[in-house]
């Protein structure tokens, strides 16, 4: 009974949050731009609008290309898909409020966003498009290559807890970490970002130079699960930085109104998320490379060298 | 690099969060109607018993989208030593779908029959719709806004500066010479 509870928890999030990321990305990127975004759907300021866009996308005819490698081409959605419920599930919301409570939760999380690299390659190489297998080479590259910052920056927060259980961070965490971890914090953030593949990263979907990049073949419901699979990842890193980095459920009121905090912290990271993309065009291929080689993988290695420093001493 | 680095960066995030907060510049146009300048030229109207088809507007039109048609008709004047003839306009089409809106043909019209009106809700789904005839030209008249008042401080019109100077009697100030005061010369070097 307790785990059908969570499960359905875990689901219902799953499905809402993203939805109204979505939607708030929509109103906030218009009017960051001088606009007023969706008006019409739901009547009141189009807060339906995304759900008038799943209804349109379960419509529109599902395509496969002639020359695609159909299985793998149909899988790829939900392998993309479905690492981010994983994440999700592992993730407290408040003290005790956690869909499955895993001492190597950590571990798990970024040993699963790594699959997000073998849906981005299953979608480019079987579609049998030159777009797409540049938009999914370009991704494997930045993929691979941004997740080594990732794991480092959550090495030293993991480090610095001593513990590898996600829930077991966010007690260990204390306010003072907040100046301590700052280096790995903003690297985890962006490599995050880059691992989401979203504006200023978004080379491999770089819809001027090629398409759309390895989505460029999908139409209807499969396109709908690479977008929110793009919207969930926006709530996985915002939800990560914030269980890692930011404290989580701490706050007034923790033990009430732990998962308050949580959810406020995670809008908020969102809301970054949403004016980082607003704000800075795409980067170019060799400056993400050199970005990701030769800044945020030094300053991850110097916050393991601090963090191990700092622990020594206190 | 002058400036330290990191600086356009959040220079960049400031503007966008500023506009943020803006009122955005959104005009919900079928919901609320624009609010247009007065004398917006939105299409062009036909006041019918003006025009003489004289065919002026016909011929400047740049791109031919003024379609004129007319026959003579006899007007018998009682007293005269022979029957006169006037045009009548048969056909007068303005293809709305060539117009670009010059508005060439108001310029050159003698005799104030052709308008703008600042009505620009003429849409059609099918491109022949947007041929108007006379009668629909004609329909347009009734949103031409009305003509611009007098300059106070211009000279009267040559038709009134004509009544006064005859209801005067002959050696009376004419229009030349009241419209403005004479223009008073400085004498050279007097203010030095």
């Amino acid at each position: 009974m307790d785990l059908v509870v969570r499960v359905l928890a875990v689901m219902a999030g799953f499905l809402v949050l993203p939805l109204v990321v979505g939607q708030v990305e929509h109103k906030v990127m218009a009017h960051m731009q001088g606009r007023v975004g969706p008006m019409y759907a739901g009547a009141f300021h189009g807060w339906a609008q995304l759900i008038a866009d799943g209804v349109k996308f379960v419509q529109k005819e599902d395509i496969t290309p002639k020359d695609a490698d159909r299985t793998v081409f149909q899988l790829a959605p939900i392998v993309a898909l479905f690492p981010y419920l994983i994440v999700i599930m592992t993730i407290p919301l408040g003290p005790g409020l956690v869909g499955a409570s895993l001492d190597i939760g950590l571990f798990l999380v970024l040993a699963v966003l790594g699959i997000g690299v073998v849906a981005v390659l299953m979608s480019a190489w079987s579609s049998a498009n030159k777009y797409s297998l540049l938009g999914g080479v370009r991704g494997a590259a930045q993929l691979l290559g941004y997740e080594l910052p990732l794991v480092l920056s959550a090495a030293s927060v993991a480090m610095a807890a001593g513990t590898l259980s996600l829930p077991g961070i966010v007690e260990a965490w204390q306010p003072w970490w907040l100046i301590w971890q700052a280096p790995a914090a903003l690297v985890f953030f962006v490599a995050g970002l880059a691992e989401i593949r979203r504006p200023p990263f978004d080379m491999p979907i770089a819809d001027s130079e090629l398409v759309f990049g390895y989505m460029t073949e999908y139409s209807g419901l499969r396109f709908a699960f690479f977008l929110l699979a793009e919207y969930v990842g926006i709530v996985v890193i915002a939800a990560l930085t914030t269980v890692l980095f930011l404290g989580g459920w701490h706050g007034p009121y923790e033990q009430q109104l732990g998962w308050l905090w949580t959810l406020l912290k995670i809008f908020a990271l969102a809301f970054v998320i949403i004016w980082l993309r607003v704000t800075y065009p795409r980067m170019r291929e060799d400056q993400l490379q050199r970005f990701c080689w030769l800044i945020l993988v030094p300053v991850s290695l110097g916050q393991l060298v601090l963090t191990v420093a700092v622990k020594s001493l206190v | 690099m002058s400036e330290t680095p990191g600086k356009g960066l959040l220079d960049g995030l400031a503007v966008t969060l500023k506009t943020l907060t803006k009122r955005a510049t959104t005009q919900q146009y079928p919901d609320v109607e624009p609010d247009l300048p007065p004398r917006s030229r939105g299409v062009i109207a036909l006041s019918e018993e003006n025009c003489t088809v004289c065919m002026l507007c016909a011929r400047e039109c740049p791109d031919w989208c003024i379609y004129i048609d007319s026959h003579k008709e006899e007007v018998v004047v009682p007293g005269a030593a022979r029957a006169r003839q006037r045009n009548v306009l048969d056909k007068f089409d303005i293809d709305f779908s060539l117009c670009m809106y010059c508005g060439i043909c108001i310029e050159v019209c003698p005799f104030d029959a052709l308008h703008w009106t600042p009505e620009f809700e003429y849409a059609e789904t099918d491109v022949l719709s947007l041929l108007h005839d006379k009668t629909r030209l004609g329909e347009w008249m009734r949103t031409v806004p009305p003509p611009p008042a007098h300059d106070v401080l211009g000279e009267p019109s040559k038709e009134e500066a004509t009544a006064a100077r005859k209801a005067a009697g002959p050696g009376a100030a004419t229009a030349a010479k009241t419209a403005r005061p004479a223009a008073v010369r400085p004498r050279p070097g007097a203010d030095r």
